[in-house]
């Protein structure tokens, strides 16, 4: 730092800024154009969820784990309650095991479809934003009619789900089905030929396999690099070990193959919605739970962005004992840090943004003396500490 | 946060002359017809966020009503919260709502904004956009469709219609947040 301290400029990004619509400071340390330091300064969004968790009954939580992330929102919730489920030895009946598949893939689509467009974005060329949010919002009237939302969908609870597939409506998301297939192929050959995505994007922020298996990456970027690994198929739930599907691998690592994985892994949700909706067995949507739950688990679930992970800790209660939560964006920012050290300070966001960071799951929090407008990290130890000398005096 | 002096209504209304007048209808009209809007986002779930694109979008296509997204708080003349306000991006949201030029309104969207929503009594968050800041519009929901964000945005405009010496009125609300200076770019 002292040794050329004219050239280096250090550069805040956040955490209003224009690129990511989440609040989020990246410092950057830029010498010229090239980026040789970069730290993201996470705690903007944390609002003490795992917290306010441990306070409420476990049917009110569901609605708490559902706003840890509004675009994942449906993974959040169904992964919680699958794990309720595990703790109370109760199975969701078989169409409600449909009914979440069903959802979860429709809220791939749509996850899919608005990375895209923000990727999109990023990169200046605003025409294919709009062109695919614009075909998005098929698939967010799918949501709404099924599930009478379009954001949080309140579709989960403990033992099963709320709304059920009307036959009607079953027919209608069959004839919508070649269409939404026609607006992939679109996107797909827009992706695939325009020459400023591929200016933009190809060679642009490669995660090498080696970087990926040491940042411990989940998902679509994981994948993207190389790594074969689907929870839907290596460790079923719902019903996926029932239909048939493709993942999806690229070994590059760039942006560009994540956009191609991605767009590859719509049209796959797109064969498993055609297989539910043919497969979906009749009967109850819901099983009972008993009300006072005991024991553990750890619950996951391959959302739109990664491995999902939740761990709930029942002792003969309502309100869980502890809940945790471990988002994909946690895994991910920490390959995307590495990434950008080397690249210029223009391709920051585009590198960013291509993990799909989703700030609102992941954020920790930090301690600041206001007093002294110092930040400063507590280890585990001194939280522990904290933790005993805070229930001792009693204020919590 | 310190309640600075109020400002000296007396000597602005001096200002307002025959000239000021005509040009005051003016810059209502223009403003009506064109409000920028700035999206912050204070600690939201992204749920409000991705339904405020999704109104600027296609579907809805806001612009058509001079409804544009800004990168900076010295375009906007709207800021669009989302989000309980988390105490670390309590300063963030004081320091953008100062940034931003006169006549400012603030627009939130959300039940976490309007209240806290599930979050409230969170050890981390401050129970709602307008324990910061001064409030025009709230938008309820969680998160509200685009067409009620839509409403909101409509209800606004008649707002600043109706408001006429905007200026003035507007900033008597907002005095408790240190902007006490120069209102005569308005006249």
């Amino acid at each position: 730092m002292s040794k050329l301290p004219s050239k280096r400029t250090e550069i805040n990004v956040g955490p209003q800024h224009p690129a990511l619509k989440e609040p989020e400071t990246f410092k950057v340390v830029i010498e010229g154009e090239k980026v040789v330091e970069a730290e993201p300064i996470l705690g903007h969004v944390h609002r003490g969820i795992e917290k306010l968790a441990e306070s409420r009954d476990y049917n009110k939580v569901l609605y708490l784990a559902e706003r840890i992330c509004g675009i994942c929102s449906f993974a959040h919730q169904a992964n919680y309650a699958k794990g309720v489920e595990m703790i109370a030895e109760v199975e969701a009946p078989p169409r409600a095991q449909y009914l979440r598949m069903l959802v979860a893939e429709l809220e791939r689509l749509h996850s899919h479809m608005l990375w895209v467009g923000v990727l999109a974005h990023e990169i200046g060329f605003d025409t294919y934003y709009l062109l695919v949010w614009k075909d998005r919002e098929i698939i967010m009237d799918m949501l709404e009619d099924l599930t009478g939302n379009r954001v949080n969908y309140g579709m989960n609870k403990v033992g099963g789900v709320r709304q059920d597939l009307s036959p009607e409506l079953k027919k209608e998301f069959i004839e919508k089905i070649p269409l939404i297939r026609e607006k992939l192929e679109e996107i797909k050959t827009i992706a695939l030929e325009d020459p400023t995505i591929k200016a933009r994007c190809n060679n642009v922020g490669i995660i090498s396999g080696e970087l990926a298996r040491q940042t411990c990456v989940t998902g679509p970027t994981a994948r993207a690099s190389g790594i074969n690994w689907d929870l839907r198929r290596d460790s079923p739930y719902f019903a996926y070990d029932e239909v048939k599907f493709n993942v999806p691998i690229s070994e590059k690592g760039d942006v560009f193959s994540k956009i191609v994985l991605r767009i590859e892994e719509m049209f796959e949700s797109v064969n498993i919605i055609e297989q539910v909706l043919e497969m979906i067995p009749d009967g109850e949507i819901f099983n009972k739970v008993p009300s006072r739950l005991n024991g553990k688990a750890v619950s996951r679930i391959e959302a739109p962005r990664g491995e999902n992970f939740h761990y709930i800790d029942f002792r003969e209660s309502k309100q869980p004992y502890r809940m945790r939560v471990r988002a994909p964006t946690y895994a991910n920012l920490a390959s995307s840090v590495k990434v950008l050290i080397g690249h210029h300070i223009a391709d920051v966001p585009v590198i960013v943004a291509a993990n799909d960071p989703c700030f609102s799951c992941t954020d920790r929090t930090l301690v600041i003396d206001k007093d002294r407008g110092k930040k400063k990290l507590l280890t585990k130890e001194q939280l522990r500490l904290l933790g005993i000398k805070t229930y001792k005096e009693g204020i919590l | 946060m310190e309640n600075p002096p109020l400002v000296k209504k007396t000597l602005q209304k001096k200002r307002v002359g025959i000239f000021s007048r005509f040009g005051l209808k003016i810059t209502t009209w223009a403003r009506k017809r064109s409000p920028w809007l700035l999206h912050m986002n204070t600690g939201s779930c992204n749920g409000c966020d991705i339904e405020i694109l999704a109104a600027l979008t296609p579907r809805l296509d806001a612009e058509r009503f001079g409804v544009k997204l800004v990168g900076s708080p010295r375009h906007a003349d709207v800021l669009v919260c989302t989000g309980p306000v988390t105490l670390e991006m309590e300063e963030a949201l004081i320091q953008t709502y100062q940034q931003m030029p006169h006549p400012k309104f603030v627009m939130v969207v959300g039940s976490c904004g309007a209240t806290g929503g599930v979050f409230k009594n969170s050890y981390n968050v401050k129970n709602g956009v307008d324990q910061v800041i001064p409030v025009d519009i709230y938008v309820p929901g969680c998160p509200p469709k685009p067409e009620a964000i839509f409403m909101g945005i409509a209800q606004l405009i008649q707002k600043i219609e109706n408001l006429g010496l905007i200026g003035e009125e507007k900033q008597e609300s907002s005095s408790n947040t240190q902007e006490v200076e120069t209102m005569e770019t308005i006249a």
